[in-house]
């Protein structure tokens, strides 16, 4: 009999029959395909009805604020309460602006991938107002660490879409030089990060910026990005214990959007408590913000940033949002979740809230928002039919130099790879390319 | 000096010429580190420049990745090798990768210590040989000293380097060479022609392997303690062999070891980790494509066995001068 059989016997039901059986809780989403999905069981405190603390208030003493849910913007469009950034209409238009380019630009790119240009997108409808309303309360030069649905955060910070899209087509202007999967931006001058595809390893990376920035008596700050599923990554836990202990100046946001590709929010521990409380064990400031809500966004994190520049260390804030569309062009959500989900999110739909915001105030209106969507919707076809002229992934001749496959592995070359790119020159002359 | 003291005179040299190197670590700030390779350091260039950290090593190493990005060249210390794998993603997917991925916009220049390799009773995580790990990563560059004049020019030369590099330092010959003899008494730096150490800045470049010995006979590829063990075994049995101290894995001193096997038409290949996809493969695969004609007896291998390193056991599981002797007369009977 092997070790693990004895191990078995000795707690089985039969070794111990006085005792009730154990049982595993499998978590499963309230709502799957078929069902009518009912956000009732939401505790959505009313806009306005959160405190907004000092900046410089002990984490302890705010703990609340990781339960609850931070709301500016109330069911008419009204900003209220202590949170409401009050800005100006300029600001506020600019905020409106980026959001709607964000949902532009991924429109036109999902159908370039569904008409075969490229091999991948991701969508970040519905939450462009986390990217957005961050990266516009953050200095320009503040590093930001992203996760793959914060192309919002280059648009507002108005990098160039063609860049972005040489990036998403690997053709010859792609400064990444086709190596990284479509939407993995790295973009240096604009204070964004080079994109991993494995979840959360910019956690760390963002506390050690952050850590470096302060350590040098710089004045910049780090922010960075991930979803609500990959918390459970060991880098997460890293990352606040590093940023707890030396009081990094960094932004951390979890963005809680429900599902992380088919998996809802429950396997990551969204059943026992909030994403926001994680913050509470490390003694970080913690705060639940409503992440369809452009303004507590932008309070929020300008808040979390006023807070890591004067030396108050790191804030964890999460985005509470929903993901309207699939996980990538490659996700059906319709296979597992409820197909009306989307249209019973509670906090609704972030450009729509910000928009009866601003015509409210009486800066802007039904027409002009339209005549915006015409305008953006151009821009961005015509970047795209400019970014195309460099060429779309798959057609051979629009590509990079082969020997671009061989640099910058390291600095400077070995001669191993110096070997296998002669190699690999020799057959593509013997191919006749 | 003996290793210790050299690796602590590198890191020292650099610190005080370059303002942008950091050394992080358990232990290494106050205490100085538990093999006290970093004593003093804190003291010299005060907290900002050297640092406890919190035991999680993939945030050592994701901090690492952050710090070099924002343009620091850190020097994390992993306590062990046998605890490195925790930091493995942020390695091999992160630092490995940063350059090529983000085509020149970010690098990650850092340069991970950590002590590796067996012969102290470290039992099964205090005793392990991971580097044939990182040298099948892209990217990282991995090299293992076996004097403490290579530990102090190779690791000032490591920290210079804009590429992420693992720096091994086999802590069995920390305090002074081990030639495999377990039951003699330990023997200290003193006097050895390699523990002559400038207390200055030199570089030991990366990437050039060292003649420990020139012979006829055949050609001995180690790295490591395994230098010592070697060379001592080589003496004992009056072989006329040819000893490459490899120095770095990669990038790998290929011509170094074309010419060695190409003169003496032999070739064994010696080190502590596992046989099974270890270098040793890597190299017995290059020394047969490359000098195949040359080779007048079939190419051998003396490695650590394919198990976990057991404590009690140690000494059965290490490559010592009976497994070598053995393989050399084996080689030189054809």
């Amino acid at each position: 009999m092997s070790d693990s059989k004895q191990i078995g016997a000795e707690s089985s039901p039969e070794a111990r029959r006085n005792l009730p059986p154990l049982s595993l809780h499998v978590p499963e989403p309230k709502f799957r395909p078929g069902d009518t999905a009912d956000f009732a069981h939401f505790e959505i405190p009313p806009a306005g009805s959160t405190p907004r603390p000092d900046e410089a208030a002990a984490a302890g003493d705010m703990r609340d604020l990781a339960y609850g849910l931070v709301r500016v913007l109330d069911d008419e469009g009204q900003a209220v309460g202590p949170w409401d950034p009050k800005l100006p209409a300029e600001t506020l238009l600019k905020i409106l602006r980026a959001m709607a380019l964000t949902r532009a630009f991924d429109e036109r790119m999902f159908r370039a991938q569904r008409q075969g240009k490229t091999s991948f997108y991701m969508k970040s409808t519905g939450e462009e107002a986390v990217s957005v309303g961050a990266a516009l309360a953050l200095q320009r030069d503040d590093m930001c660490f992203p996760s793959y649905r914060q192309q919002g955060i280059l648009l507002a910070r108005d990098w160039p879409m063609i860049d972005m899209m040489n990036q998403i087509y690997s053709n010859k202007g792609d400064r990444l030089k086709g190596r990284q999967l479509p939407i993995m931006y790295s973009a240096r001058e604009a204070g964004f990060f080079s994109i991993s595809g494995n979840l959360t390893t910019q956690y760390p990376q963002a506390v050690g910026w952050a850590m470096a920035s302060a350590a040098r008596g710089d004045t910049r700050i780090a922010a960075t990005w991930c979803g609500e599923g990959s918390t459970a990554e060991g880098d997460f836990h890293s990352a606040c214990t590093f940023a707890s202990v030396y009081r990094a100046p960094v932004i951390m946001n979890v963005v809680n959007n429900q599902w992380a590709i088919s998996s809802f929010s429950g396997f990551a521990g969204a059943e026992a408590t909030t994403f926001a409380a994680r913050a509470v064990g490390y003694g970080i400031a913690g705060l639940r913000i409503d992440g369809n809500d452009a303004l507590a966004v932008y309070a929020a994190t300008r808040w979390a940033a006023d807070r890591a520049r004067s030396n108050g260390g790191p804030t964890l804030i999460e985005h509470f949002t929903y993901r309207a569309e699939g996980h990538s062009t490659s996700d059906d959500p319709g296979q597992y979740r409820s197909a009306d989900e989307g249209s019973h999110w509670p906090l609704g739909d972030p450009i729509a809230r910000l928009k009866t915001h601003c015509i409210a105030l009486g800066i802007w209106d039904e027409e002009r928002h339209a005549a915006m969507d015409v305008e953006l919707a151009t821009q961005v076809r015509d970047a795209a039919r400019e970014a195309e002229k460099n060429g779309i992934l798959g057609h051979g001749l629009h590509h990079h130099r082969m020997e671009t496959m061989f640099e910058q592995v390291f600095e400077d070359m070995p001669w191993h790879l110096e070997e296998q790119r002669d190699q690999m020159l020799r057959e593509a002359k013997a191919a006749g390319l | 000096m003996n290793m210790i003291q050299a690796i602590n005179s590198a890191m020292d040299v650099m610190m005080d010429r370059d303002s942008t190197v950091v050394v992080m670590g358990e232990d290494v700030g106050f205490f100085g580190g538990v093999f006290r390779a970093t004593a003093g350091l804190q003291k010299k260039y005060g907290k900002n420049r050297v640092f406890d950290t919190p035991i999680t090593e993939c945030g050592i190493i994701g901090v690492a990745v952050g710090m070099g990005a924002y343009g620091l060249r850190p020097v994390p210390e992993i306590q062990f090798a046998d605890y490195i794998y925790p930091a493995l993603d942020q390695l091999v997917s992160e630092a490995a990768r940063l350059r090529y991925r983000s085509a020149g916009e970010f690098i990650a220049p850092m340069t991970v210590r950590s002590p590796f390799g067996g012969g102290i009773f470290g039992g099964q995580t205090h005793s392990q040989s991971p580097e044939g790990i990182f040298t099948h990563v892209s990217g990282i560059k991995t090299v293992i000293p076996s004097t403490p004049y290579d530990a102090k020019g190779l690791l000032i030369a490591a920290i210079e380097d804009n590429d992420p590099t693992i720096f091994f330092e086999p802590k069995r010959i920390y305090n002074g060479p081990f030639d495999g003899h377990y039951d003699t008494p330990a023997r200290n730096w003193g006097g050895h022609r390699d523990a002559q150490v400038p207390s200055g800045y030199y570089k030991v470049e990366l990437g050039k392997a060292r003649t420990v010995r020139a012979g006829e006979a055949l050609t001995i590829l180690c790295y490591g303690t395994m230098v010592h063990v070697v060379e001592e075994t080589v003496t004992m049995t009056g072989v006329d062999a040819e000893i490459i101290d490899l120095r770095t894995l990669v990038p790998l001193d290929i011509e170094a070891i074309e010419a060695s096997v190409k003169k003496t038409g032999r070739c064994l290949i010696v080190h502590e980790a596992t046989r099974t996809s270890g270098f040793g493969a890597e190299l017995l695969a290059l020394v047969q494509e490359r000098c195949f004609y040359h080779l007048e007896a079939p190419i051998e291998r003396v490695t650590g066995f394919d198990t976990p390193y057991p404590h009690s056991l140690e000494w059965a599981y290490f490559p010592g001068p009976v497994r070598i002797r053995e393989a050399i007369n084996k080689i030189l009977k054809d």
